[in-house]
């Protein structure tokens, strides 16, 4: 069983509380992403269970082992590095056979492995040669092959792709997808990228502030975020924020403010009891946002100002203002529209979430 | 006979003259710029070395222009016993001081390279040997060696290893002078030594030992495995200079011993010296300062030769 349980984990350098108690559990073969802007805490969370950072607060155990002193070398984890790391001075078949020797396998046994990853990894014609006569993809693979011929329990990966042309990473993510598939060995992924995120995660957990925001599994942060900054990372174009004050009129509640007068549907209503005559912020992801038509209903559709439309082929990304806030809608690609044009958007009314104007968590 | 771009007034074709701009051929502005340094390599090293051949192969003294003797000069030097002794001595001086310089050296990189509170600063004041001029230096020194007023002697006394008055003699003694003249080379080195392998140990980057710690290397291991390898390029080219600078030490031998006591600390440079403008015999010390350069000539294409093959490695 190699699971991974980090327990209170918190990590204080001289000026700064990078990491403020974490807790997460990492079942055995599951492939967890942190993902988070640039210092949430996700890296050093991710160094902290490789043994690299010390933690400050907290525990970390790999399988039923606590681990916090316990060196690198000791924790049976892998570990890929942004800049792939790999040893210059050495061919790439040392390079993966590196970690073998320190822990004196045999020769025979080293050779067997290390052809086993290169085939895996499709780097076979490339064992000689050094690493920098390789393509960034290239030298990526042989880094994966360095930490899968190890055989190790955990995986850690520091935004492994990040490094790559956008074409690579795409081409690449697929590989690990396909990796993990294949040798299902329990991962943790470490990316700023949420697309990274969602195509990867068996569960994603998104971080800010070395505080967790959310774990869930991809779809579950795309459909109910549990706050505004989790359902603004995840997904792309970002959802749109609009401030709205909470009105009760007869037995509907509205959502409104000079720009739009939108009903709240019914199961949220419920929810809206303490929010009335009060502000809230209203949430709508730019592909439930639509062109309207006589059929959407008034109450379910808002005026905007079109600024810049860009043509994808497969959609339009239509950059609006509505009021005071700009807004972004993802749009059939035959429509036809001009900027400063006023057109009028339908809304997908499952597609509404709101959040508290203050504490920002979803209603 | 009008063509028909002619034929359009004011609409032809019209082929740009380019303007006279000699600078903007590369081959003149290069001369021009290789000219000063050119002009300072003939008067100030070839010049001299040519002068310093013509010197060595003639009988001249202070004074006397003397005539063409042909190796004489050098044939004279192969019989010399100081001859031998200085380049026994010069070997074992860059030999012995070098190790030591890069030993020190590198253990003070590594130091060095770690984070600690007042790094900035430390690594500034590592550097204070090799600011001190050489010669102030070596008089500071001089004096800690006196055998008399020395503070060694009086350290020396106060731990109780050495009686009242039966000091030792550090520069007296042929054996003790030597390493005393190594001591202050090796400690007027090392900066230079500590503050380059630093530099050396800084584009290497820390993720390759993390990695090797990953991978299951101890912290002997990542040294031996990973840093001792990168950093050898800086090494060896740091090793060359320093190999140079004191194959040909002059100031330190010059300062302290003089040479002596009795020729037993001189070197290359000082003995030169000492034939040619204390004794005035200018063709033998030409003749002394030249017979170093082949053996330093081949020291350095050796250590080239090396370079070349661990960068191309």
């Amino acid at each position: 069983m190699s699971n991974v349980t980090i327990r209170h984990v918190h990590k204080h350098y001289a000026d700064f509380h990078a990491v403020k108690g974490v807790s997460l559990e990492i079942k055995d073969k599951e492939f967890v992403v942190l993902v988070g802007p640039s210092g949430c805490g996700k890296t050093t969370t991710l160094r902290m269970v490789a043994g690299l950072e010390t933690i400050s607060e907290g525990d970390i155990m790999i399988g039923n082992k606590i681990v916090n002193e316990l060196p690198p070398m000791d924790r049976d984890i892998a570990m890929v590095f942004q800049n792939y790391a790999l040893y210059p001075h050495m061919t790439v078949y040392d390079n993966m056979a590196f970690g073998l020797k320190m822990r004196k396998f045999d020769k025979a046994e080293i050779a067997k492995r290390v052809n086993n990853a290169a085939d895996i990894l499709d780097i076979k014609d490339h064992l000689m040669r050094k690493p920098r006569m390789l393509s960034g993809g290239q030298r990526q693979r042989v880094a994966l092959g360095r930490a899968i011929v190890r055989n190790p329990q955990v995986f850690l990966f520091d935004e492994p792709l990040s490094n790559l042309d956008a074409k690579l990473r795409v081409q690449m993510r697929v590989e690990l997808k396909k990796l993990h598939q294949r040798l299902a060995t329990t991962s943790i992924y470490v990316t700023h990228d949420q697309v990274e995120a969602m195509t990867l995660g068996d569960r994603v957990v998104v971080m800010k502030d070395g505080l967790i925001q959310q774990v869930g599994e991809p779809f579950e942060l795309y459909t109910n975020p549990a706050n505004k900054y989790v359902a603004g990372f995840i997904g792309s174009p970002a959802m749109n924020f609009a401030d709205t004050m909470i009105e009760e009129v007869g037995n509907a509640v509205y959502a409104t403010n000079p720009t739009m007068r939108i009903r709240v549907p019914e199961q949220i209503a419920a929810r809206m009891g303490p929010y009335k005559g009060k502000p809230a912020t209203l949430g709508i992801r730019p592909e439930d946002l639509h062109m309207a038509t006589g059929a959407d209903p008034e109450d379910l559709s808002f005026d905007a100002v079109v600024e810049v439309g860009e043509q994808l082929g497969s959609e339009i990304i239509l950059d609006l203002k509505a009021g005071g806030s700009t807004m972004v809608a993802s749009v059939e690609p035959t429509v036809k529209v001009k900027p400063q044009q006023t057109i009028r958007l339908g809304i997908n009314p499952a597609g509404l979430r709101f959040f508290d104007a203050t504490t920002e968590m979803a209603i | 006979m009008a063509t028909t771009e002619m034929s359009v007034p004011g609409g032809g074709i019209i082929v740009g003259k380019p303007k006279w701009r000699p600078l903007e051929s590369e081959g003149n502005l290069a001369m021009l710029l290789l000219l000063p340094t050119i002009a300072l390599l003939l008067m100030f090293i070839a010049y001299p070395f040519m002068r310093g051949i013509l010197l060595a192969v003639t009988n001249s003294k202070v004074g006397v222009i003397g005539d063409f003797v042909g190796f004489e000069n050098f044939a004279r030097l192969l019989k010399d016993p100081i001859f031998h002794a200085v380049v026994y001595n010069t070997f074992l001086y860059t030999f012995v001081t070098t190790v030591f310089k890069l030993i020190l050296g590198l253990w003070l990189a590594l130091l060095l390279n770690r984070d600690f509170k007042f790094k900035a600063f430390t690594r500034a004041f590592i550097l204070l040997p090799f600011i001190v001029p050489t010669v102030l230096a070596c008089f500071a020194w001089k004096w800690m060696f006196d055998p008399t007023f020395s503070v060694l002697n009086w350290m020396l006394f106060k731990l109780g290893v050495v009686a009242a008055g039966a000091g030792v003699n550090w520069l007296g003694d042929g054996d003790l002078a030597m390493l005393s003249i190594m001591i202050v080379n090796i400690w007027r080195g090392v900066p230079f030594f500590a503050i380059s392998l630093m530099a050396g140990l800084q584009t290497i980057s820390p993720d390759l030992g993390e990695a090797a710690a990953i991978d299951g290397a101890k912290p002997l291991q990542r040294f031996w495995y990973i840093t001792w390898p990168l950093l050898m390029p800086v090494t060896m080219v740091v090793v060359l200079f320093s190999v140079i600078q004191t194959f040909s030490d002059f100031q330190i031998v010059y300062v302290m011993t003089g040479g002596g006591p009795a020729n037993a600390t001189h070197l290359f440079a000082t003995y030169a010296y000492q034939l040619g403008v204390g004794t005035g015999l200018l063709s033998q010390g030409a003749a002394v300062s030249l017979a170093m350069f082949p053996l330093l000539f081949g020291i350095v294409i050796f250590q080239l030769m090396y370079i070349r093959r661990v960068e191309t490695r």
